[in-house]
Parts: C-alpha cells; structure tokens; sequence
C-alpha cells in the first residue's frame, strides 16, 4: 500500500461528505412540534427574577416565542427587524434569553434595543431541550389554544415575516 | 452593446485558457519548443480578455446599466461613485469575476517575471494555471454570468447591502482574492515540479517569492475583513470564527506552514514531499473556501444567496482540481529522494515542529468549520460549532510556537547544540519571566493568562534583539533575514494585542441625556447632543460626544445611527479615536425619551496591535520576498540543475 495515497483518501472522504450536505438545507430542521401544544415550562425573567413566566399566561393571544442569546451572532442579524416589526404592535413576542448570563443578556437588550413584552430567562437551556431549539436564533407562532403552529430556524427575514408569520397572525386572529 | 462585448470576450478566454492549459504542458511533455513557446502568448491572451470583460463590467456599473440583471441588483443611481465600482464584486457574479481575473493577473505576472527560468518550467506552470482557468471560466459562464440581461430594463437599481458599502470592503475583498488566488501560484509550480519529475532546491527558490507575496495578500485580506468587522460590525469584537473567517484562515495557516517548509527544501533539500503537500493543501484549500462560502452548505453570518447547481459545480471542480493533483503526488512521491540528513536537534526539526504544529491547527480549524455539516451529513442531527471550541482547541497549539519562534532562527541546520541555543537565548528568557510578572500589574489586574502571553511576546522580541545583536557583529545579515524578523516581531505585536483587548477591555452601556458624561479606561466622554444630517443615500441621527481624559479635551467624536433609503435596517457607524496604546469607541443605541439615548462606549487598550502586528508581518515578508539573491541566483540555480541532470 502506497502511503502517499493517504492524502487522496482522505480528500475523498471530505468530497463525499460535502456532495451529501450540498443536498441538505442547514437552516431546514423537520419540526415535530408544529400543530402539537407548545410545551409547558415556568422559568424567572430576565430583568425581573421575582416573577415567572409561563406559556399559559399567553392563551387566549395569538403570540411569537423567540429563542435569542446574547453570545448569538445570527441573532443580531435578526434583531433589527424584529425591533421594526415590534412597532407596529401586530402580535405580541415573548423572547426565550436561552443558555445566557443574566448582566449579558440585559445588556445586550439594552443596546439592540428590546422588542419582547415578556423575555423569560433559560439559563441552563432546558426550556429549549424541550422546545427542541438546534440552533440560536428559533422562532414559533403560538396561537390562542397554545399550539405551535409555525417555527422559523435561524434568523426571521424581512420576507419569512411577511409571507409566512404575517398572514398566519392575521388568519389565526380572525 | 457593452455587456455583450463583455460577454464575448469572456466566451473567448475561456478557449484560450484551455488552450494555454492543454498546449504548453503536452509540448513540455513531449520536449516541443514551438507548443511550449505557445504558453506566453497564452497567457496574455487570455489576461487582456478577462480583463475587457471586467472593465466592461465596471463601465456597466459606472454608468447604472439596470439593464444588466446583476448590475439592477447590487447598485442603484443614489450609490456614490465609489461603491458603484466596488459593488463589482459584491455580489457572486461579480466576485468571481473578480477571481478569474486575479488568477488571469498572477499567470501574466509569471509569464512577465520568471524569464530566467527554463521555459519549460514555465511552460508547465502557465500551462497548470491555464486550466484552472478554464475550470473557473467555465464556471462563471454557465452557473454565473454576471452579464445577463434584465428585459425590460429596470428603472432604479436595488442597492448595496449597507453593510458592504465602506472603504473596508472596497480594499478587503480584492486583497483576499489576491492572496487566495495566488496559492494557485504555489501550487502550479508544485505541479509543474512533479510532472517533470524535477522536486529540487532550484524548484523551492523559484516558487519562494511567488509563495511569499500571495501569503502578503492574504494577510492583509483576513487583517483588513477583522478590521472591517470590529468598526463597522458595531460591536466591538474583531474575530468572531464565522465559517466565512475560517475560510480564509485555513489557507493562511498552510501558506504559513509552506513559507517555512520551503526553507528548508531550499536550503538543505529536505521535506521535499511534504513541501508539495503543503503546495497543494494551500489551493485545495482556498479552492474549499471558495466552495464553503458560494454553496451555502454553511450557514454564516455573511448570507450570500445560493444555488444548488452552483454548489455542485464547485465541488466538481474541486474534486477534479485537487483529486488529480493528490494522484499525481501519490504516483510521483515514492520516487523522490529524502536529501540531507539531520539530527533530532537541528532547525530542521524545529521547522518540521513549526509546520506540524500549523498543519495541525488548521485541521482542527477545518474540523471545527465541517463538524456541523458532517454530522448533518451522516444523519445524526443538527449543531453548530461556536468561539468556546475554537479558543480551546486552537491556542494551546499555538503555545509552543510562539516558544519556538524564538529559537529556531539561533539553531543551526543539521545539529544543533542545546548548550548553544540556551546560552544565546538565556537573557531573553529573563526578560520574558520579568515581563510576565511585571507588565500585567502595570496594565491592570495580573491574571495568568496575559502574563503568559505578554512574556512570550516579550520572549519572542528580546531574542530578535539578541539575534540582531550578534549577527551585525558580523556584517549586515541579508533583507531575507531581516524579513523573517520583521515577521516574527509582527507576531508578538499581533499577541500583545490580543492578549491586552482581551483581559483589559472595558465597555459601558448607559442612558445619556445631552450634558451628562460616562467615564471608561480614564477617557471622560460628554455627550452634547444628537442632529439630523443627510448623506448621500441615507439619512442619520448624527451624535457629538467630547472625549477627555484627565481634564484635558482630546476632541469630538461623531458615531452615527444611519437608515439606509433602500433598506430597512439601520446601520450603526461607531466613532473611535484610535491610538497606539488604546482605541476609545462610541456608539450610538437605541433613543430613549426625550433627548436621552442609549450609548455604548468601549475602552480598548493596544487593539491596534492586532492589525497593526499583521501588517509588520506582510512587511516582512515584503522585505524577505525582495531579496536580490531570488533574481540573481537563478540562472546559477538553472545551470546546476541542468548539469546535475546530464551527470544523472
């Protein structure tokens, strides 16, 4: 066996793998919780650890629970729009800090600016084990039973807001 | 009629390239002066068309053609000038254009400066360059011409992304592709060594220079894209291991290890297989970055809009490119001789640590970047890889460089004695163990960390003191060495800064109404206020800060909240007063009641030292790249080569 061979063995491999992820979407994840009850959780607030927050408080509102941490990149991308959308006061959003540092993440609202109502505080990401979140940013739309009934992997864009989450808040609110 | 020009000629180089890529190398094969004569010609042939191609283009831009699809995408009439011509490359199309161009650029800078080379040689790397070519061509011309047309025309453009639209990324992107494609450089030469079966020392100082200033290139590309992100990104943060960053990194970290590797098969003969490894690592992996970024396998902050068919070209041709190559290798190494021996003290083992220790690093790199799409790719779930791995992972690798860096250049090739190397380097290890105790203290708080880091800074510069020293005692040293130096000083400037911002930065995020002060590092700044101004294509909430330290007024700083009329996200656009010890940063947040706002102001103590370290080590290797003996030894070299030969 040729020891030089090595090389191209191992350039195989790689070329195999990356033909396999070029069919995969990174940002697609199959969501076995749209149309099931969003799961049940009480955790503290961020600003305000003598209260809790819970999906139950929510029922009866159509609402959008986004995940977000303030050690997250793509988040920060997101957040703009999610600060502009929060203005025109269509739905209202409960943003998850998820696996963060309380100073941090309060920081981090009061520079981006805060676009949440309520922001439950998930300091050791369990919250997010069971709302199965792969990766920060996550959003889902809520509707007024509690079930899940939209879930966005990766950052909310200009265009998921308006063709998806939009005319779904406008359905479910009818 | 412009874009069809365009459009034409490169339809043109594209047969041109593959005739500058099948021509020169059969003839070189086949020992025939007329095909081989051909490569020249070729070249420029094919560099003049591409080059017609973009300026038309640019012409397009330049004008507000929105009858051109891409040209309607990326600009728009409001654009000032500058950025029409830079918004060129800042979309796919027009990127890679970009890329062909450059590689269109080297090939015609090797046919223009490698005459005292046999034209053989020459002959192979052109003819190796030529392909490539005509891989990329074929890629743009099928998967991404940026000259389709837009029927009907659109009647306003729909602008830069803002984020693009600052002198960083007027310069960042062109730098990097040069350096990018400029491995191919390298690695035509390493190709064009094994086809003729001639792996020797004259091969290593040919491809020296060449490998040298494309590795320039792509340290100042990745400097000038960290310092991009830190001013214009907003938050204060210069590397943030984005997929996107570490594509770049990956090759420099090979490049590097090349550089090195190079050395010693010049010098002493040795490494030469490992030499071509590195050769072909270096493009293969520029080529990947290529892939990873224009595929959308990964998901980055740096969103470009992909395409599947886009993906499958580029990894064809990768696998193509660089599956031929590493056969190549396979069927040529076993035949090559070791060269000289050395023992396991000698500076052949320290560059042989150094090139591990780099090889290593990048692959941990590279593990880290893949680790999310292998995983998904086998079907075992969906993650992704963050700063935490890659701090661990990467700086204890390079710990013992930088103790290595210090030696190496004291040890003698072949065997070297450790009596030597510690009486020569003892003072500076002093010096190193004083500043590890005592700069930390003067900084701040002493932490282990930064003590650690500032004595191997200072570790590293007593030794080139040291070196200096000693070798002017004998005569002046060549730019080659002085070049090394330079480099080597660059690299304990680049840890001094990272190592200060890290442990010493402080930040403050506070309410302020017009008249109050925050004071951060000793720096006191007095906020006056907040206006409205009007730029070019943007309208912005301009803020007056006055900077003051111990009573003293420095100036105003004026960081602004900026909205785009094309886009809806606002543009932060911080101010900073930079200085040689430390940059003081403001910007602006969110506005509050009344006149107050949300500020955010940084105290950033040596963060220049970060580029400003990159920026010695390009300078080195500018120094190093320019020493005479690489033009005038090489005829000599050519002659040894050719009698060694006939006496084989």
């Amino acid at each position: 066996m040729n020891k030089f061979l090595l090389p191209l063995g191992i350039f195989i491999v790689l070329v195999a793998l990356l033909a396999v992820g070029l069919n995969l979407n990174p940002r697609e994840v199959p969501s076995p919780l749209v149309g099931k009850p969003a799961p049940a959780f009480t955790v503290p607030q961020l600003h305000e650890p003598e209260k809790t927050f819970s999906p139950k408080d929510m029922l009866g509102k159509v609402w959008l629970f986004n995940v977000w941490a303030s050690w997250c990149v793509s988040c920060r991308e997101e957040h703009p729009i999610l600060v502009e959308f929060a203005r025109t006061g269509m739905v209202p959003i409960v943003g998850l800090d998820y696996k963060d540092k309380r100073a941090d993440g309060q920081r981090w609202l009061a520079r981006f600016g805060n676009p949440y109502q309520i922001v439950p505080f998930d300091a050791d990401g369990r919250v997010g084990i069971d709302y199965g979140v792969y990766g920060v940013p996550e959003t889902y739309l809520i509707d007024k039973a509690g079930v899940i009934r939209f879930k966005q992997i990766g950052p909310v864009t200009p265009e998921v807001l308006e063709k998806k989450i939009i005319p779904l808040v406008q359905e479910l609110n009818k | 009629m412009t874009p069809e020009l365009g459009h034409f000629a490169l339809i043109l180089s594209l047969w041109v390239a593959l005739a500058q890529g099948v021509l020169p190398l059969v003839g070189a094969q086949r020992s025939q002066p007329q095909w081989i004569a051909i490569a020249r010609p070729a070249t420029t042939a094919s560099f003049l068309l591409v080059a017609i191609a973009f300026a038309c283009l640019t012409w397009s831009f330049y004008i507000n053609d929105f009858s051109i699809a891409y040209v309607a995408a990326h600009s728009n009439t409001q654009l000032p000038t500058m950025y029409r011509i830079s918004a060129v490359w800042g979309g796919h199309e027009g990127s890679l254009l970009l890329w062909v161009l450059m590689l269109a650029g080297w090939a015609q800078a090797v046919a223009l400066f490698s005459r005292q080379l046999p034209d053989a040689m020459v002959a192979r790397v052109l003819g190796v360059l030529g392909l490539v070519m005509f891989g990329l061509l074929a890629f743009v011309l099928l998967t991404s011409n940026p000259f389709e047309r837009l029927l009907p025309a659109a009647e306003e453009g729909r602008s830069l992304n803002p984020l693009l639209q600052d002198p960083g990324l007027v310069y960042h992107p062109p730098m990097l592709y040069m350096g990018y494609v400029g491995m191919s450089v390298a690695f035509a030469f390493a190709i064009a060594a094994l086809l003729a079966g001639q792996l020797d020392a004259a091969w290593a100082r040919w491809s020296r220079p060449w490998t040298t200033v494309a590795w320039i290139f792509l340290t100042l590309g990745i400097a000038l894209g960290s310092w991009w992100a830190y001013y214009e990104l907003g938050w204060g943060g210069w590397w943030f291991w984005d997929p996107v960053e570490n594509a770049s990194f990956m090759p420099w970290l090979v490049a590097t290890a090349l550089i090195h590797s190079l050395a010693v098969t010049e010098k002493r003969g040795s490494f030469k297989n490992w030499t071509v490894l590195l050769a072909i690592a270096a493009f293969s992996l520029s080529l990947l970055g290529t892939f990873l970024v224009r595929s959308g396998v990964l998901t980055s902050v740096h969103a470009f809009a992909t395409d599947p068919r886009r993906g499958i070209f580029i990894l064809i041709l990768l696998a193509i490119v660089v599956g031929s190559s590493l056969l190549l290798f396979a069927l040529r190494a076993p035949k090559v001789s070791l060269g000289g021996r050395f023992s396991l003290l000698s500076r052949e083992t320290l560059l042989l640590v150094n090139n591990v220790l780099l090889v290593v690093a990048c692959g941990a790199v590279l593990l880290g970047t893949l680790y999310p799409l292998i995983i998904d790719a086998l079907g075992l779930g969906k993650l992704s890889v963050g700063p935490p791995y890659f701090n661990a992972v990467f700086v204890p690798i390079m710990l013992p460089l930088l103790v290595l860096v210090a030696a190496g250049p004291i040890a003698r090739w072949k065997q070297a004695e450790l009596g030597d190397i510690v009486r020569r380097l003892w003072p500076a290890a002093v010096v190193a163990l004083l500043a590890g105790i005592a700069l930390p203290m003067l900084a701040g708080e002493w932490h282990g960390y930064v003590a650690l880091a500032l004595a191997l800074a200072a570790w590293i510069i007593a030794a080139i003191v040291l070196q200096a020293i000693q070798r002017l005692k004998t005569g002046n040293p060549p730019p080659s060495w002085w070049g090394m130096q330079i480099a080597h000083f660059g690299l304990a400037a680049f840890v001094i800064g990272v190592a200060m911002v890290g442990s010493y930065e402080e930040e403050r995020d506070v309410r302020m109404s017009p008249g109050e002060t925050v004071t951060v590092g000793g720096h006191t700044f007095k906020f006056l206020g907040v206006e409205d101004v009007r730029g070019p294509n943007y309208t912005a909430a301009r803020g007056s800060f006055e900077l003051s330290k111990d009573g003293k007024m420095l100036r105003i700083l004026h960081p602004e909240k900026r909205n785009y009329d094309s886009s809806a996200m606002p543009m932060t656009e911080a101010a900073i007063d930079a200085g040689l010890t430390r940059d003081v940063y403001v910007s602006l947040g969110e506005p509050l009641e009344g006149a107050a706002w949300a500020v955010r102001v940084y105290f950033k103590p040596f963060v220049d030292w970060i580029w400003g370290g990159c920026l010695l080590m390009s300078l080195g290797g500018l120094v190093a790249a320019a020493d005479r003996r690489y033009r005038l030894k090489a005829r000599t070299a050519t002659k040894t080569v050719a009698t060694g030969a006939m006496a084989a």
